[in-house]
């Protein structure tokens, strides 16, 4: 079994605790060192992932984590319920088709079941924004956030900004441009906080059809054309075109949204040489990105993302669980 | 015959310019004078202790008859819009809705515009107008159809009723929860543009130009809408409009945190457009202030924000909170009760809401500086959804008089 130690309880420079959250709901309740923190942590299991063929750790045994998966996800799902069980959790997934959400229960009257079952930290993915919030207010045990409507997806922030650390050493003045869907996308709100807390120069590149109002509140610099948000970029994040979210015409086609906005060989080429592609999955290939870009060896950390997945996640459940587990020093 | 003189209350007559000691004198359930007359001997005279004396509160628009939070704001008559259960698209359903709350209060029903409001075939309008309805409303609604609306106004205006609009393009706001804006991006709500109402309010401008047709918009809260709504009545159109004392006191920054309570139909606008909507009520662009009582229980909140029900129970606030319009120096006592109570009457068509002779005696006594605290736990109404749950403010209804008599 892998080394991996249980750090004490660090502080900041005030001596406040370092991450004093009960929940995990929005990279907006953290602070930068709160950020780095958890990034720091992930890089143990990274590391114990890769480690061999036992990752088991057992640090979290005789807990039940419940993934209550309001809305479809087959790789966050897989990613939380790898992470709770490679520490040792005993881990309930709970998929709205089959809930009792389906015959009229309302979301608060789940919560409080949920608690009711004495679960000891709950994953929540909801297509309402708020919604995961709503619950974490009814609940006893510590709520990390899987999602929730277009509002925020704060493992996935982490997971990206854990790929680019790894793979560009640091924040400091990276250029990253998030291109795409920006309007319906949490994955895009999570990560302009998460990256420009960070210090980097954060780009929304996207269809003035497909960009929020004041997407500078966010951190990031709004450009409406591919190739001047791409200019001079270190990072590459994709995203994908969310048609389910899309009521009306916000595009004309596929085929035009891949002319003007779709990652090509030709339009990486604007961005620095070694810039790296990222994609949080599922891609529409053919649409938002061409598939040689998205399968390149050396450029795409796609596949990368999806291992940092389990290791934040990881450190998430861990960090969030070490009160109720009596961890020295985390109350 | 029974005569009563209401004596020692200062008047607070819509139709006058300040605050004045007077008499009101009644007959029956009618006035019979006011201001400085003299009291008959056979009269019996009732003290009003100094407070002020206004009509009842005529709340143009509200979506539940909820007579208990009327009462406590002071509310005599209220417009009943026709989003109930079944929609009010029919002579009986009307006849039922003007029942519901006499002899205590009284309920004007506004008539669907159109069946099951729909927005598609004309209601029978002329019937429920017979039936006892007062108006003709979209109801939630906006009518996309341009031409199904040019048909409302011109069949509502032959009757020489007013027709009640909601106005936000339904194209541009969709299934929107929130103004376009930094709230809104922040907290990843569905949005839509502010214009989507000066959309509406340009499109049913036009339509009454061509129509004639009276036509009274019910909330507008925004400063491109109020511009529309000035230009138009400048060209002497009939035009009106309203707002409730939500838009006038908090933006989209009271949705930070996904306060369901504040999940409004329009949904809460800019400061800017806030304080444009205060401008409008001081240069008078504004005629009716409203409730837009519709008081949902836990079961329509509790939910995540946007699949909550919009609407608050607004009539237990609403006096008290539209006197911080006068005590803001934006408008008189008077002027006030002209928003509340005169306007309202004069576009529903009932003889009410002023001291002039024949008026119905529906009068509140309000003792305007008394403090107390908005508790959405001890409300009167079926439910407590106030987005200005634990705010302070000041003005009290004493005593309310229904037709002559005191409840």
């Amino acid at each position: 079994m892998p080394d991996i130690t249980v750090p004490s309880a660090q502080s900041d420079l005030t001596g406040r605790a370092l991450f004093p959250h009960r929940h995990l709901l929005s990279i907006a309740d953290l602070k930068p060192w709160e950020i780095r923190f958890l990034l720091d942590e992930a890089e143990h299991w990274a590391k114990s992932n890769r480690g061999g063929a036992r990752k088991h750790d057992d640090r979290l045994a005789g807990m039940t984590q419940i993934n209550a998966f309001f809305e479809n996800s087959t790789r966050t799902l897989l990613s939380f319920e790898i992470a709770g069980k490679r520490l040792g959790a005993d881990v309930v997934n709970m998929a709205a088709a089959t809930s009792s959400v389906k015959k009229g229960e309302t979301l608060i009257d789940t919560a409080m079941t949920l608690n009711a079952m004495a679960a000891d930290v709950i994953v929540i993915r909801h297509a309402s924004s708020g919604a995961v919030a709503l619950i974490a207010d009814k609940v006893d045990c510590p709520v990390l956030n899987a999602g929730d409507g277009w509002h925020q997806h704060p493992t996935q922030a982490l997971l990206d900004a854990l790929t680019i650390r790894r793979r560009k050493g640091g924040f400091e003045g990276l250029v990253v441009a998030i291109c795409g869907d920006v309007l319906h996308s949490r994955v895009a709100r999570s990560n302009m906080l998460c990256l420009a807390a960070l210090g980097a120069q954060v780009r929304a590149v996207a269809p003035p059809t497909l960009m929020p109002p004041e997407v500078e509140m966010l951190g990031a610099t709004p450009y409406s054309r591919m190739d001047e948000g791409l200019e001079g970029a270190d990072v590459v994040m994709m995203l994908r075109l969310q048609n389910e979210r899309m009521d009306g015409a916000f595009i004309p086609s596929p085929r035009e949204y891949h002319m003007l906005y779709g990652l090509t060989p030709e339009r990486l080429a604007i961005a620095k040489p070694d810039a790296l592609v990222m994609h949080p999955g599922p891609m529409n290939r053919g649409v938002e990105i061409a598939s040689v870009v998205a399968d390149h060896p050396d450029r795409s950390a796609i596949t990368e993302q999806v291992e940092m997945g389990v290791a934040i996640r990881m450190a998430c459940l861990d960090v969030l669980t070490r009160g109720a587990r009596g961890v020295e020093g985390w109350a | 015959m029974t005569r009563l003189a209401i004596a020692n209350g200062k008047l607070a007559d819509p139709s006058g310019k300040d605050l004045t000691p007077g008499i009101i004198l009644i007959e029956d359930d009618r006035i019979l004078a006011s201001g400085d007359v003299a009291i008959p001997p056979d009269a019996e005279t009732i003290d009003a202790k100094g407070l002020v004396v206004a009509p009842g509160l005529i709340d143009l628009g509200v979506f539940a008859t909820d007579k208990p939070a009327f009462h406590f704001g002071g509310i005599t008559r209220a417009a009943l819009m026709p989003d109930q259960s079944s929609p009010l698209d029919d002579a009986g359903l009307i006849r039922q809705a003007t029942r519901a709350g006499k002899p205590d209060f009284w309920v004007h029903p506004i008539a669907a515009a159109t069946r099951g409001l729909k927005g598609a075939e004309l209601a029978e309008i002329g019937m429920m107008q017979a039936a006892g309805a007062k108006a003709v409303g979209t109801g939630r609604q906006w009518i996309a159809d341009s031409g199904v609306m040019m048909r409302v106004l011109s069949y509502a205006s032959g009757l020489g009723l007013t027709v009640i609009t909601h106005a936000e393009d339904a194209g541009l706001a969709g299934k929107a929860v929130a103004t376009s804006g930094e709230t809104a991006t922040r907290l990843g709500l569905p949005h839509a543009p502010a214009c989507a109402e000066a959309m509406a309010i340009a499109r049913d401008i036009m339509l009454a130009h061509a129509t004639g047709a009276a036509i009274h918009f019910r909330l507008v809260t925004t400063k491109a809408g109020f511009d529309l709504i000035r230009a138009a009545k400048a060209e002497g159109l009939k035009v009106t409009c309203g707002i409730s004392p939500a838009y006038l006191f908090l933006s989209d920054n009271a949705v930070t945190d996904f306060r369901t309570f504040a999940r409004l139909s329009p949904p809460l606008r800019s400061e800017d457009d806030r304080k444009a909507s205060i401008a409008a009520v001081a240069d008078g662009t504004v005629d009716v202030i409203t409730s837009s009582h519709d008081p949902r229980g836990p079961e329509d909140k509790r939910l995540p924000f946007a699949d909550a029900a919009p609407g608050m129970a607004g009539a237990e606030t609403l006096l008290a909170l539209s006197l911080n319009l006068v005590r803001e120096g934006h408008v008189t006592l008077n002027r006030l009760m002209t928003l509340l109570s005169a306007n309202p009457a004069r576009i529903l068509g009932v003889d009410a809401g002023g001291f002039a002779p024949g008026s119905a005696a529906d009068l509140i006594f309000i003792d305007p500086d008394a403090p107390w605290i908005v508790d959405s736990g001890k409300m009167a109404a079926q439910a407590g959804n106030t987005p200005f749950d634990r705010m302070p403010v000041q003005g009290r209804v004493r005593r309310i008089m229904k037709g002559g008599n005191f409840l």
